[in-house]
């Protein structure tokens, strides 16, 4: 199968950077899975899972927070808020983020747009968090 | 002149001291590496960050739904300036560098009859600032129990500097920090940070920048972008400033550490001269004492 270079960056460091055969980003507007020679594409990323399929068939998969990914024929780049491979991933770190956008929202000093992104977000968290511990 | 005993009890002081500073540069050093480190190793998501940037906002253009972040509300009245400074002092001029490049800033836009606010991220900054422009600082962070740097302490600046920003607290927006060049040399610099300026990017190099496909549209990524390029901004500043603030206390260390040491030569010199000039002193006593009888 055809392979392409994958890169998952977040800001404090480049996480992972391989050939891989096939990658299911959770964009904002659904699911999508990118596969080589995908058009090009560029797409925020939500609160989600990514699952990174390496040439050997092995399969990681990594939560994220937010980002944006820069899909191109020849590679994909997830510029991803922050990342961590599920394995290292326990429940708190989600509940925290929940309980921050809560009191953040609780605050009520922000235009309505503002809010609604918040809202929004918080749906998408607390259903990461359901995912995550069904793993 | 200072007794034996005074320059003995002197000697031993600074050779402590010089023991001190030889033990801060050397952990000076240590973190210096490390700070060079997260500062490289946070490189590449800024440069994806700035690159697809510059390609989004072409695309979008400068038409009236660029979002408000980029282009700023249209005034220039009302200016905010964040500034970082280390929370630790001991590290030569680098604080007082940072706190005295954004006072003539401020000095200049109160010349102009502008209102000025400022934010102070660090103890260092916001105690020289304070001084002057006490009534103009609107806020402080404080990055004191903070041992190592991470992304959610910028996203924290980010995100107070934006909802400012929505609650029309201010017009332009300037970062000031100091940009890490080497170990010996650390420029005080400030950045824009609303509206931003997008970096004008290589002209569209690649052809397949023209048919990107965009989801949602260009516009509503770009919303998403900007807030988000300004945390980037915000974290690389502090990660320069750490490195900064390591390279030039390891170098005020080892100025202090070569001074000591003259200084422990010079009084080791005296020290020595005096305790030769009594010898001499007893040995003619005792001779005269002898001649005597």
């Amino acid at each position: 199968m055809a392979d392409f270079n994958f890169e998952l960056v977040s800001p404090e460091r480049l996480l992972l950077s391989e050939r891989v055969s096939e990658v299911v980003l959770p964009a904002t507007e659904g699911e999508m899975t990118v596969m080589a020679n995908h058009a090009p594409v560029m797409t925020t990323i939500k609160p989600g899972i990514v699952t990174v399929k390496a040439v050997d068939g092995q399969v990681t998969r990594y939560v994220v927070f937010g980002g944006f990914a820069d899909i191109l024929p020849t590679g994909c780049t997830l510029l991803a808020e922050s990342a961590v491979p599920v394995s290292e991933m326990d429940a708190k770190q989600i509940e925290k983020r929940i309980d921050a956008t809560k009191s953040e929202l609780d605050a009520n000093s922000h235009s309505d747009e503002h809010k609604t992104r918040l809202e929004s977000f918080l749906a998408e968290l607390t259903q990461l968090n359901e995912i995550v511990v069904a793993f | 002149m200072p007794s034996l005993k005074d320059l003995k009890n002197r000697i031993a002081s600074v050779k402590a001291t010089q023991k001190i500073t030889k033990a801060m540069k050397m952990v000076a050093a240590a973190k210096l590496r490390r700070a060079q480190e997260a500062a490289e190793a946070a490189r590449p998501y800024s440069q994806r960050m700035s690159a697809v940037l510059s390609n989004i906002a072409a695309a979008v253009g400068s038409d009236d739904s660029a979002p408000r972040l980029m282009t700023g509300n249209g005034q220039n009245q009302t200016h905010l300036l964040v500034v970082c400074t280390a929370e630790r002092g001991l590290c030569g001029g680098f604080n007082s560098q940072i706190a005295r490049f954004a006072r003539d800033h401020v000095r200049k836009l109160l010349a102009e009859g502008k209102t000025v606010k400022i934010v102070c991220v660090g103890k260092k900054g916001f105690d020289i600032l304070r001084r002057e422009f006490a009534s103009l600082i609107i806020d402080r962070v404080d990055l004191r129990e903070v041992k190592k740097i991470g992304f959610e302490n910028a996203d924290q600046i980010g995100k107070k500097i934006i909802s400012l920003f929505e609650k029309n607290e201010f017009d332009v927006c300037t970062l000031f920090y100091s940009e890490f060049k080497s170990v010996i040399s650390q420029v005080p610099t400030a950045l824009q940070l609303i509206p931003a300026a997008v970096p004008a990017g290589a002209e569209q190099t690649d052809a397949a920048a023209a048919i990107y496909e965009y989801e949602p549209d260009a516009g509503e990524i770009l919303n998403d972008l900007i807030p988000r390029n300004i945390s980037v901004q915000v974290f690389r500043a502090l990660l320069e400033n750490v490195a900064g603030e390591m390279g030039a206390k390891m170098s005020a260390m080892d100025n202090a550490t070569r001074n000591a040491g003259d200084m422990i030569n010079k009084l080791t010199l005296s020290y020595n001269r005096q305790r030769q000039a009594q010898i001499t002193k007893e040995l003619i006593e005792i001779i005269s004492g002898a001649e005597a009888l």
